[in-house]
């Protein structure tokens, strides 16, 4: 098992035809179950045209009843990408994950409210996408560093995800689903939601969660696990040496009227049980040494 | 991006927000002549920085002759006005707003955001105007009241006429607090802001409602559809070597250490930031190369980290993955050769071709420390600041 996606998922890639989109499908195409599991791109210009084989609809509800896919990726460009957000939503798919950086928080806060009452759950944007290793890569990770296992990993951060899947590959600890969250301030899946995920994979024994500055979902997630999660979970959390008021390349990374800061965060992460170290070369030998 | 107060209340006044008048000034001679234009026995000078506590640091006074407009329009323009906002050494004045001055009966505070967590903008109001709106929040939050805007339905003027009331305005001033609140809801959704803020609000001796300070930021994001916006962007007020990096879609922010980082991705690169600390050395900035760390990115990089004068070491820190460590090699050792690099490099590599780029490193001649892990690279970055080899 695994959370949000595994080997028989089917995969609809809106914006297909973009140099992102081209580059990654082909990555997650020849990953694992890839092959099968892509199945459809969407442009209405080029309906009816292929991506090396992968069929092209004008629409994601065409593209959805044509193939049976239930999940969509988008790498279509920030301007476009809150629409095609709601256009995955509208064909309710089960989840949509918006790879796309840099999509105003206006569209964001539209295309949210628009989801309220609606089936899809949306991971990102502004995410690396998830990954369920040896089944199936959906996103711009790379694939090679994962490993089939038993740890759940749920980021903020791109990079930093892949170093924490790094570590606990080197030390033997393959993972059942790397979930990144994305760093945006108006987003889908949260901590607390992944948590909840993984809490009920029986195919999961313990958690890395990683988190930065800006916001305050590290603490609700930490206090939901205080009373609710079954399983270890290590955390760590990036900017403790970040300055105020700045926004640390992430959009939602900004410590703001004096909240968000690192140390509030660990703070409450350690307070609510969650083993924490503020070293990010330690964070695959803590999980170790909960297990 | 921030824009200053006299551009925001410009913007205030195409949103029905009442404001005092006032015309900006750019030498000793546009503030004598703003302020004759302006008449009146009062005026308020007030200097233009995107920092705040502009008052306390004293870059606001108040006038009661023309003589004294000029003194203090001498005195703030070209002074490096400190603010608990602009560290130690302050921000030079290069702009003023003369303004009439206003009969202040009561301060109020308005201020709208993006609420992360219920992902709507939010109207948050407190009668505690003119204060340091941060420290009301830390110790009486309960004086701070806050409605949540339904994207769909825009501000009501039933929340509208919650919050005026909350804060102490009378029901006959309720139709000034709608056009006042309706109008920023406008203005911060039309015009994609980030913050909004007035502080103080203020009543005046004969019940008007005006808006004495304005604040305004930017959804960094938004700003494609904002040219207008754009338009009122001040370089003089940002840090040159981050206006630089953005040129080349690079991220960076200074900070006060002394060992430049190069890292791939924001959480990396803070993550990088904190261990450096953790070994007992100080980043001198952040920099996020972004996905694609090419060679005339890296050198660009480099470029913009030396100019730092007081730049003891470089980290640099890449989580390949899809990249290949040959291709990043091969990029830092261009780099490295084109700003002919002075200062000790220590480079940690990970991802898909590792024992190759390492090679290349090893191989370029040039003084570089290779490091397997983050803490290994903190270690030998922290050693080589300090000149000790490691």
């Amino acid at each position: 098992m695994s959370i949000l996606v595994n080997g028989s998922t089917k995969v609809i890639t809106q914006g297909i035809t973009g140099k992102t989109g081209q580059f990654h499908t082909r990555m997650c195409r020849d990953y694992a179950n890839g092959r099968n599991a892509f199945v459809a791109g969407v442009n209405p210009k080029k309906a009816g045209e292929d991506f090396e084989g992968i069929p092209i609809y004008a629409t994601v509800r065409e593209a959805k009843q044509a193939t049976g896919a239930t999940v969509s990726v988008i790498y279509v460009p920030p301007p476009f990408a809150a629409a095609a957000i709601d256009e995955a939503v509208d064909a309710d798919l089960d989840l949509v994950i918006c790879i796309t950086e840099g999509i105003p928080v206006r569209d964001m806060i539209r295309t949210r409210d628009r989801m309220h009452g609606r089936k899809t759950l949306l991971l990102g944007p502004n995410c690396p996408g998830v990954i369920t290793p040896d089944e199936i890569k959906i996103g711009i990770m790379p694939g090679h560093i994962h490993r089939k296992g038993r740890i759940g990993v749920v980021s903020r951060s791109g990079t930093l995800t892949y170093e924490a899947v790094g570590q606990l590959t080197e030390l033997g600890l393959g993972q059942s689903t790397a979930v990144g969250i994305g760093g945006d301030p108006v987003n889908g899946l949260k901590h607390i939601d992944v948590l909840k995920f993984f809490n009920d994979d029986p195919d999961t024994d313990a958690v890395v969660m990683i988190g930065e500055i800006g916001g305050s979902d590290e603490e609700t997630a930490a206090l939901w696990a205080k009373d609710n999660m079954r399983k270890p979970v290590v955390g760590f959390i990036a900017g403790v040496t970040a300055p105020p008021g700045k926004r640390m390349g992430h959009a939602g990374a900004i410590i703001s009227g004096g909240k968000g800061t690192a140390d509030e965060k660990l703070d409450v992460m350690q307070a609510s049980g969650i083993k924490v170290t503020r070293n990010p070369a330690e964070m695959g030998t803590l999980l170790q040494s909960v297990l | 991006m921030k824009i200053h107060e006299y551009q925001g209340k410009d913007l205030f006044r195409k949103y029905g927000i009442a404001v005092p008048r006032g015309i900006p000034a750019f030498s000793v001679e546009d503030a004598v002549k703003a302020a004759k234009d302006l008449g009146g026995p009062v005026w308020v000078v007030k200097a233009q920085i995107h920092a705040g506590g502009r008052g306390k640091g004293g870059g606001v006074k108040l006038a009661r002759s023309m003589d004294e407009v000029k003194s203090l329009a001498e005195t703030i323009l070209g002074m490096q006005l400190v603010t608990h906002q602009t560290g130690p050494t302050g921000q030079p004045v290069r702009r003023l707003l003369i303004e009439e001055g206003a009969d202040i009966k009561k301060e109020l505070y308005a201020a709208m955001v993006v609420d992360r967590g219920s992902q709507r903008v939010v109207l948050m109001a407190s009668a505690d105007g003119g204060m340091d709106i941060e420290e009301v929040a830390a110790k009486t939050p309960e004086r701070i009241h806050k409605v949540y805007i339904d994207p769909p339905k825009g501000l009501t003027d039933a929340q509208s006429d919650e919050i005026a009331r909350a804060i102490g305005i009378g029901d006959a001033m309720l139709p000034q607090a709608r056009a006042m609140f309706g109008g920023l809801y406008r203005l911060f959704v039309e015009t994609d802001a980030s913050l909004a803020e007035i502080n103080p609000l203020i009543i005046t001796g004969d019940g008007k409602l005006v808006a004495l300070d304005a604040k305004l930021n930017f959804d960094a994001n938004a700003l494609f559809r904002h040219p207008d916006v754009v338009a009122l962007r001040d370089l003089d007020e940002e840090d040159p070597a981050e206006v630089e990096a953005s040129k080349f879609d690079l991220s960076y922010i200074s900070l006060d250490g002394d060992i430049g980082c190069l890292v791939n991705g924001a959480g990396l690169a803070m993550a990088t930031m904190d261990v450096i600390k953790l070994y007992g050395g100080n980043p001198a900035n952040f920099l996020d190369v972004g996905g694609g760390a090419t060679a005339e990115k890296v050198t660009e990089a480099f470029k913009i980290m030396l100019r730092n004068k007081g730049l003891k070491a470089i980290l640099v820190n890449i989580f390949g993955g899809i990249m290949r460590c040959d291709v990043i090699a091969q990029g830092v050792i261009a780099a490295s050769k084109a700003v002919s690099l002075k200062v000790p490099l220590v480079v940690r590599m990970k991802g898909t071709n590792e024992q190759e780029g390492r090679a290349l490193l090893a191989q370029s001649g040039l003084p570089i420390i290779s490091a397997n892990n983050m803490a290994e690279a903190a270690q030998k970055v922290v050693a080589a600041a300090r000149g000790q080899t490691s």
